[in-house]
């Protein structure tokens, strides 16, 4: 039951965190190059601008739920397995999602690039 | 990619790892947070360690922003987790933590991965709409 309230924990921290970075690369490419648009508007242009989209802020209340879960997961299961898995877990989705909600060209350089990271994280805990 | 996104990505792994590694810093200073009671973790505010990695820290998610505005997040998430390795080499000479042999196999897999992926494109050619050759027309 432990364990299964621990998985719980840690899915929705890898599905929230995904959805987070989906929401914040799609609202980016939107408002455009940040380095040019400070160039252009300035530095309080820009700001102005990525605070007030709502999709970065929906991105902001996913990963503040993906913080929140993963402090969960840490207090219900040990560091050495919950860190990893959630981070590598995390690379994979947000691979996954990447190509199906911002149609990005996840070519095989990626996927492999995207493993080795994975296998590395798991490595790193041990 | 030219050397100023090269840059940012490189920002984004330093501010990253190093954000991290003086969060501990401070945090070993301050001692283990009582869960009884929770707010007293908010005077930890006042280390100096903290309050550093707190500014790297702001320091990485504006870098992360830069480099999602002109990068697919499929490019980014890699070829940024070389800052899994800034956190590990810190954490030997600056924390003075051990690190294993299957850490530095963990961090050489990281730096093939972050290799292999920055030698390919950063973001996915999309056609203009209003480029877009009439259906059944080939360019």
């Amino acid at each position: 039951m432990n364990s299964l309230r621990m998985w719980l924990a840690i899915a929705v921290m890898v599905l929230s965190s995904s959805a987070g970075d989906i929401l914040l690369s799609s609202a980016m490419k939107r408002i455009g190059d940040l380095d040019e648009l400070r160039a252009r508007d300035g530095i309080l242009a820009v700001i102005v601008r990525v605070i007030g989209d709502k999709q970065f802020l929906l991105a902001l209340g996913c990963m503040t739920l993906a913080f929140f879960s993963l402090l969960t997961a840490l207090s219900w299961g040990d560091a050495s397995l919950v860190a990893p898995a959630s981070a590598s877990l995390t690379f994979l989705v947000s691979a996954v999602m990447a190509k199906i909600f911002l149609k990005e060209a996840v070519d095989r350089r990626r996927w492999i690039s995207a493993l080795l990271v994975c296998l590395g994280v798991a490595l790193l805990t041990q | 990619m030219n050397p100023r996104k090269y840059l940012v990505l490189l920002a984004v792994m330093v501010f990253g790892g190093a954000g991290d590694v003086l969060l501990k810093r401070g945090m070993m200073e301050f001692g283990a947070v009582d869960l009884h009671h929770p707010l007293r973790v908010l005077t930890a505010l006042g280390n100096p360690w903290i309050l550093t990695g707190i500014v790297c820290l702001l320091g990485f998610f504006t870098t992360y922003l830069t480099a999602l505005s002109w990068a697919d997040l499929t490019f980014v998430l890699p070829a940024t987790a070389m800052g899994y390795v800034v956190i590990a080499v810190l954490s030997k000479y600056f924390l003075h933590e051990q690190i294993s042999d299957w850490r530095w196999a963990g961090i050489l897999l990281i730096a093939c991965g972050v290799g292999w992926v920055t030698r390919g494109p950063e973001l996915t050619a999309r056609e203009p709409r209003e480029s877009l050759a009439p259906e059944g027309k080939t360019a």
